[in-house]
């Protein structure tokens, strides 16, 4: 088996495959925590099918490098769909159902008359699960998933305590002088940058699993924020990983095989929160 | 100057009062309650004095030099942190924030201060501790002790024996009565009036009538009466 993998680790698709997955899997587990305890966990399923949606444009116009028009439509989005939601609450979450489900309907029917490829379902198929976008990386999509990556993680790294007085207790932070708005702009922009890059590697009805279940699992058993966003950084590399040798000894589809091992760490975690005892459930 | 002054304030939400032409001003050291019934507009007044809100009309003015980074604030518990995975150091060095501006990591005299406000909390043992397992009283303490770290002359309380048991309620008022002593002015939204009547210098009672004054002219009002003596029929 090892003999199998140096072989495989020979071709540079799958080295690129295995760099842009980590990175992915560490950028997209650090603003887990705070999606799930402001309850914002479905704006990123949301902004996910908006990316979908300009994917699909994208390709459509026939542009180069789809990333350059993804990006700052989903960013656009994120923005929009948080200041919504600060402005009036009971519309906030009608508004990110109503956005996702419209992109969505519509990248399929603006592939579906401008397409250009003779197998639809499966170009559709690798846009929504991702099945074999990570395994195509042009040098070029490579490098621009890196420096992607080291933007996040310097941003987060940067606002680390205001993103976490901001999730803890928002009146408390503007009250004493924190521009809350501002950073629930950066938060939103950052989770806009995430979703983009995961695209990659999940596809984009996955990318919630990515964001999400990390921070979940890390929740279960660990009592600080900084322990908990740690451990959830590790534990989504982690599993990244060994999705992707998984999918690559076994021949099974890559994002799906990364959500199912971060599900199966999700069981392992409760089960031991459950042990230690004390630790309810968020 | 007086620490605060409010001027002929109106508050409320679009098109709806709740309170119009609000007068009054706090001296250094006050200790001040804020009663009435609930719907008054009394968490709408703290969250105008602090600027999360705008005012309908009038205004809100602080001394010289006392900006919304010296004010401590000690809101109601959101669901969302009664189950937040953070310890109770992260939550009082977190008080800091506001005035940090963008540097990116605490320094040594505010990790130093935050355990001396920790200490005078009486939390520092718990400092570890995960913030979602203490009591709700433990809870209160820590969430002070964060307000400390953001107040220097003043500090708003929305309710902050909400959900106490007796004993924790009767210590948190003792705690807030030494801060009051070293010179911290204090706001309170309180609906404990024994506890309103013992420990405040002046009472704020919004309703249909508005009363502002010191305790004892409170009680000696019509209006101080019949809500003193309607307070105590409910109990």
């Amino acid at each position: 088996m090892i003999e199998t993998l140096l072989h495989y680790l020979q071709y540079p698709f799958v080295r690129y495959a295995l760099i842009v997955g980590v990175l992915i899997a560490l950028c997209s587990s650090l603003l887990g925590v705070t999606l799930v305890l402001k309850r914002y966990s479905f704006i990123g399923n949301g902004l996910s099918h908006v990316a979908f949606g300009a994917m699909t444009v994208a390709t459509v116009l026939g542009v180069s490098n789809e990333m350059l028009l993804v990006l700052p439509v989903t960013v656009a989005c994120a923005v929009l769909l948080l200041s919504a939601g600060q402005r009036a609450a009971v519309k906030g979450d009608a508004a990110v159902a109503m956005v996702s489900v419209g992109a969505l309907a519509f990248g399929y029917m603006l592939m579906n008359i401008f397409s250009t490829s003779s197998n639809l379902s499966a170009d559709v198929c690798s846009t929504l699960f991702g099945s074999t976008s990570i395994l195509t990386l042009t040098v070029r999509e490579v490098i621009l998933s890196i420096v992607l990556s080291v933007l996040v993680v310097a941003a987060f790294v940067l606002f680390y305590h205001k993103i976490f007085a901001v999730t803890f207790d928002e009146s408390f932070a503007q009250a004493t002088g924190t521009d809350a708005r501002m950073f629930n702009l950066i938060i939103a922009v950052i989770i806009a940058v995430i979703i983009v890059l995961a695209m990659n590697l999940v596809g984009s009805l996955l990318i919630s699993a990515l964001v999400i279940f990390p921070a979940l699992s890390a929740m279960r058993v660990n009592k600080t924020f900084l322990s908990v966003t740690v451990c959830s950084a590790v534990l989504s590399v982690v599993c990244a990983l060994l999705g992707l040798l998984i999918s690559i000894l076994g021949g099974t589809p890559v994002g799906s095989t990364i959500v199912a091992v971060n599900a199966v760490a999700f069981g392992i975690f409760s089960l031991i929160g459950r042990l230690k005892g004390g630790v309810s459930h968020a | 100057m007086a620490l605060l002054t409010v001027q002929d304030l109106t508050l409320g939400y679009e098109g709806h009062i709740l309170a119009a032409h609000l007068s009054f001003s706090l001296e250094e050291g006050a200790y001040l309650c804020i009663v009435g019934e609930n719907g008054s507009g009394k968490s709408t007044l703290m969250r105008t004095i602090l600027g999360l809100q705008p005012p309908l009309g009038g205004q809100v003015l602080f001394r010289e030099g006392l900006t919304g980074s010296h004010i401590g604030y000690l809101p109601q518990q959101t669901a969302i942190q009664r189950d937040f995975p953070a310890s109770v150091e992260e939550i009082v060095l977190s008080g800091f924030e506001g005035r940090r501006g963008l540097r990116p990591f605490y320094s040594r005299e505010e990790k130093v201060m935050a355990r001396e406000n920790m200490d005078r909390m009486g939390i520092l043992p718990l400092r570890a501790s995960c913030y979602r397992e203490l009591s709700g009283g433990q809870q209160q303490r820590v969430l002070l002790a964060r307000a400390l770290c953001a107040a220097r002359k003043m500090l708003l309380l929305d309710e902050p024996v909400s959900g106490l048991d007796p004993r924790a309620a009767g210590e948190m008022y003792d705690l807030l009565e030494g801060l009051n002593r070293e010179g911290m002015a204090l706001i309170m939204i309180s609906h404990d009036m024994a506890a309103a009547l013992t420990y405040a210098s002046h009472i704020l009672h919004l309703g249909q009538q508005i009363f502002f004054g010191t305790r004892e002219a409170y009680c000696a009002s019509d209006l101080g009466r019949r809500f003193i003596r309607r307070e105590e029929d409910g109990l």
